[in-house]
């Protein structure tokens, strides 16, 4: 039906929202801080969903892409753009970070995708411990100590954007010809090959693009933290993403925008337990794995992010 | 279809949870407290919570804090940072945002520059107990700390080295991802050497590393006088024991860090002899410092660390502000920071001029008969 | 020369503990399929059930020897292990044996979170040390430094490791494994009851973490977040021999003990963790599935 022109309204709406609350002081500073936090975590869910959810490979390091992209945009806005460029050149300092990111993820995926199983996984793994490694050595970017001078250009209405922007980028690309061929990898690779899907092409390509959107959330984090050091995108960071993943459900950007809310916000809630808030945490979550091991949507997809004929098809089949 | 309305409910419910927590109007005085309760460094986390729970307990328990003629009570709120950056920063936005008048914390150098950014945006006064790394206070005007910088302290520990050990050579063994060491190893290598002495072994290992051998094996190789670990209690009794079980026999000196009881407990004989640098000798403490040692050793059953000792006075400094700004409010309370010329606490007398980073003094202790000995004192 | 032998002591100390390790990495994932990432987290917990162990034998002056507290404390924290490692299977993991592998790898990371977070609530930040139960005695020999602590570490992960290989070659059960991580879908047809034989698994997976857990405490000490990094490094020394093959992590956790240290003590030991990794990913590139991994098959699972 004409279900198509209230989402672009609602999602204006809100935009108008994102930029109204907080310049007339409804949300307050933590409450704008927190939901930064959310929306950077749903384009690192959503983006690792990509390669883990839709495409069933298993990626660990996507702290090391973030890492990239945070510290690419922070030594372009600090060092080469004067600081009064700042809010002017963000969306294209992020771009970069994010191509950083993107040019690394390529420079992963190449040999990667050679085998079949688990060995992404390690591939990545190693890739994150490098990337942290590396950043640790290089003394002109703070080592260990860590980079800051960056202003805080990320605000609330920004983040929406890139969010807004990460859900379309990765919808379409799921359901276009290309991405039904990654649905294809997962389901069964042999059969996609038959049906002449260039796999190892496919792989590389959804990887990339995981990559960039990973930078891109990376430049997001930079500068609202104003500071970056290599201990934020560790492993364990790696890992709480994956988390966001498979707590929202593989293959649905719903599912990632449910997971990552949820963990992000439950964790904030959690605070006053102190220690115990990451022993409750935790076990809510395997508790949650155990009931529904598919994740909270578990690869259905909400009716607004799918295109029109699958909808169609979708109510052709329930009814 | 009603799953789906559940979810959303559930969504919305968490979300409202969160905006039901905008805080009340304040009646007494709050402090904030930043600590890493979980994450990398629970240790520091802990002791940083005790002495905080402690300085609170006995203003409230003299019937709270007097400011301009009036009584307070003090409340304490505590937020863990999980020794995460975005955390931290997220902490010290909820303890602004709950209407705190001073923020105590983040303790490792990490959080706390986070923490720092953010309550010099939102004009709330900021005490690190422990973040030792120059650029949290640096062009800031609402960040103090009670620690010295790593500057000072690796300078203190490389002429200790060459004024009182008469070592020649030395060689450092350090953890490379953590700032703190790192910073004072760097430090206390060019100090080294400026005086034209020689660091033959400069090793490295990463956080969480419990086998430090092949590096102990090359230190051991290289033959230097000394060896210096700027590292935590909780690592150095294996790099003192690994070291020996290498038979490495020189002297092993350390800093701040060291400054644990538990230090002994897991090192044993092996740390017997041992120095190195920190704010104060229990031995010859001041009298308030010997009543803060005995206090917290009947609140908590141990011996109070450097973390305990420094927050501790983070929170003096922070009363003693209050009391002088003689109002509740934010500004005068920094302004008070600022101008503090004179502050006897816990880990020695302290004054600000014009920055952040208090002055104050390192003395030297060595380790005999289980026992932290006061052995000597370095100006600033 | 002397400071090669030396490395090298140093290198199999560390090594045998990887290798302990690893191998609860390896067979769960040869039986499940799945990545146990809770696996560092039930040495970290043996280290704990160690230390109690040891102080209580220890406190209660029964005057034992030595050597019988050493092995009671090792047979008591491979009992209780290996009860938390089954239970953890069964409520954890055994609900989502039908759902997609990843799931469990999920709970597994949640399983890890929880346990590190438990004992760093109860138990409490500070590291300590296991009580001692083997009287540290300092050999050198020609300049090499020798402890009895490292004799006993090579020693008995020696001895646990030719057991452990004796069991999966030579026992029946070790045959049902073998069969298991073959094929899933044909053995329970067999008559083998799949679910025990797992248990089995999970079982001498975690006494070996056990035993490495143990020595780990005689050796260094334990802190409730040090399940993270020797678990990660335990991992990858799975992986390298070949995940799923159990001699292979016996081999993997060597070489890894080897470039760890070897690593520190030819580069500047800055680099450490840049270059172990690099190696790896270079081994991967020329041998995907490890040193004696079998080639992958395509398998759906």
């Amino acid at each position: 039906m004409n279900r198509r022109w209230w989402l672009p309204l609602i999602l204006a709406l809100l935009f108008l929202l994102s930029i109204l609350l907080p310049h007339f002081g409804i949300l307050n500073l933590y409450l704008q801080q927190v939901l930064m936090y959310v929306g950077i975590n749903i384009i690192l869910t959503i983006s690792l969903n990509l390669v883990n959810g839709y495409m069933g490979e298993f990626s660990v390091g996507h702290a090391g892409f973030m890492a990239i992209g945070a510290y690419i945009s922070s030594l372009l806005t600090v060092w080469v753009f004067p600081k009064s460029w700042g809010p002017f050149v963000f969306p294209l300092v992020l771009i970069l970070g994010g191509l950083g990111a993107a040019l690394a993820g390529l420079i992963v995926a190449f040999p990667s995708f050679k085998t079949r199983g688990d060995y992404l996984a390690i591939v990545t793994l190693a890739f994150n411990m490098i990337i942290k490694s590396v950043l640790e050595n290089i003394e002109a970017i703070g080592g260990p100590r860590g980079f800051m001078g960056m202003s805080k250009l990320t605000n609330v209405a920004w983040v929406y954007v890139w969010v807004l922007i990460t859900i379309f980028a990765i919808r379409n690309f799921v359901f276009s010809a290309y991405g039904r061929g990654i649905l294809s990898i997962r389901e069964d690779e042999v059969a996609a090959e038959l049906v002449s899907v260039n796999t190892r092409q496919t792989k590389i390509l959804a990887f990339v693009i995981s990559s960039f959107f990973a930078g891109i959330a990376g430049g997001l984090f930079a500068h609202v933290l104003q500071f970056i050091n290599p201990r934020s995108f560790t492993i364990l960071k790696s890992t709480d993403v994956l988390v966001m993943v498979y707590l929202g459900g593989i293959g649905s950007i719903m599912g990632s925008i449910l997971g990552a809310s949820i963990y992000t916000i439950l964790l904030e809630l959690l605070r006053p337990l102190g220690v115990w808030r990451w022993v409750v945490g935790p076990l809510l979550l395997v508790i949650l794995m155990v009931t529904r091991p598919r994740g909270i949507m578990g690869l259905r997809e909400a009716r607004w992010l799918l295109p029109a004929e699958e909808v169609q098809a979708d109510a052709a089949v329930t009814s | 279809m009603f799953k789906k309305v559940a979810l959303l409910l559930l969504v919305l419910v968490l979300v409202g949870a969160f905006v039901a927590c905008a805080p009340p109007v304040p009646a007494e005085i709050k402090i904030g407290v930043n600590a890493e309760l979980t994450g990398g460094i629970p240790v520091v986390g802990a002791s940083c919570k005790n002495a905080a729970e402690m300085a609170v307990k006995e203003v409230n328990d003299a019937g709270g804090l007097e400011v301009g003629g009036r009584k307070y009570k003090v409340t304490l709120l505590i937020e863990d940072n999980e020794d995460k950056a975005e955390s931290a920063a997220a902490a010290a936005q909820k303890l602004n945002t709950a209407g705190v008048l001073v923020h105590i914390g983040a303790n490792a150098s990490r959080n706390a520059i986070p923490a720092s950014t953010v309550c010099e945006d939102a004009k709330l006064p900021m005490i690190s107990p422990w973040s030792t790394n120059p650029k949290t206070t640096a062009g800031k005007k609402y960040v103090f700390r009670a620690c010295f910088i790593d500057d000072f302290q690796g300078v203190v520990a490389a002429k200790f080295a060459i004024n009182e050990l008469k070592a020649n050579t030395a060689s450092v063994l350090y953890d490379v991802a953590s700032e703190y060491n790192k910073g004072i190893a760097e430090i206390f290598k060019k100090t080294f050497e400026e005086a034209g002495k020689q660091v033959v072994a400069f090793e490295t290992y990463t956080t969480g590393d419990k086998d430090f051998s092949a590096q102990l094996t090359k230190i051991r190789a290289s033959g230097a006088d000394v060896l210096f670990l700027p590292n935590y209690y909780s690592e150095v009794p294996l790099q003192v024991q690994q070291a020996h079980k290498l038979g490495y026999t020189d002297t092993i000196f350390g800093s701040d860090s060291w400054g644990n009881l538990e230090l002994i407990d897991l090192c044993g004989a092996d740390c017997e002899g041992l120095f190195f640098t920190t704010h104060y000798a229990p031995d010859i403490a001041t009298p308030k410092a010997q009543k803060f040692i005995a206090d917290y050793e009947a609140a908590y059953g141990k011996t109070p660390d450097d973390v305990a000792a420094l927050t501790y006075d983070a929170f003096g400094l922070a009363f003693q502000a209050i009391q002088a700004a003689g109002k509740i409010d934010r500004q005068a309370v920094r302004d008070a920071l600022a101008s503090i010329t004179k502050y006897e606490g816990v880990t020695g007398t302290m004054e600000f001029r014009g920055t952040g980073d208090p002055v104050k003094s390192a003395v030297i202790i060595q380790i005999k008969n289980g026992k932290f000995t006061y052995y000597t004192s370095a100006a600033p | 020369m002397r400071f090669i032998i030396q490395q090298t002591l140093n290198a199999l100390q560390l090594g045998s503990v990887y290798a302990l390790i690893a191998l609860g990495y390896t067979m769960v994932y040869g039986i499940l399929r799945m990545i146990n990432f809770a696996h560092g987290d039930i040495f970290m917990v043996s280290t704990y059930l160690g230390f109690f162990v040891a102080s209580f034998l220890l406190g209660w002056a029964l005057h034992l020897p030595m050597a019988v507290i050493f092995v009671l404390t090792l047979l008591l924290a491979m009992f209780g292990t290996s009860l938390l490692a089954v239970f953890i299977e069964r409520v954890a993991y055994k609900p989502l044996r039908q759902a997609p592998r990843i799931s469990a790898v999920i709970t597994a990371l949640g399983v890890g979170l929880f346990l590190e977070n438990f004992t760093l609530a109860t138990i409490g930040p500070e590291p300590r040390i296991l009580p001692q139960v083997v009287p540290v005695i300092n050999f050198n020999i020609g300049g090499v430094a020798v402890s009895s602590i490292q004799i006993l570490i090579l020693a008995i992960s020696a001895l646990v490791m030719f057991i452990l290989d004796t069991i999966v070659r030579r026992t029946m059960t070790g045959m049902a494994m073998r069969a298991i991580s073959f094929d899933k879908t044909v053995v329970p047809l067999m008559g083998i009851p799949v679910d025990r034989i797992i248990s089995i698994t999970f079982a001498l997976g975690s006494s070996m973490a056990a035993v490495g857990g143990v020595l780990y405490g005689i050796a260094y000490m334990m802190d409730p977040y040090m399940g993270i990094r020797i678990g990660w490094w335990a991992f990858i020394s799975a992986v390298v021999g070949g995940i799923g093959n159990i001699r292979g992590a016996m081999i993997g956790g060597y070489i890894l003990g080897f470039v760890e240290i070897f690593v520190a003590a030819f580069l500047p030991s800055t680099y450490r963790d840049f270059v172990a990794f690099a190696l790896l990913l270079l081994l991967l590139v020329f041998k995907p599935t490890g040193i004696l991994g079998m080639p992958v098959v395509e398998q759906k699972v």
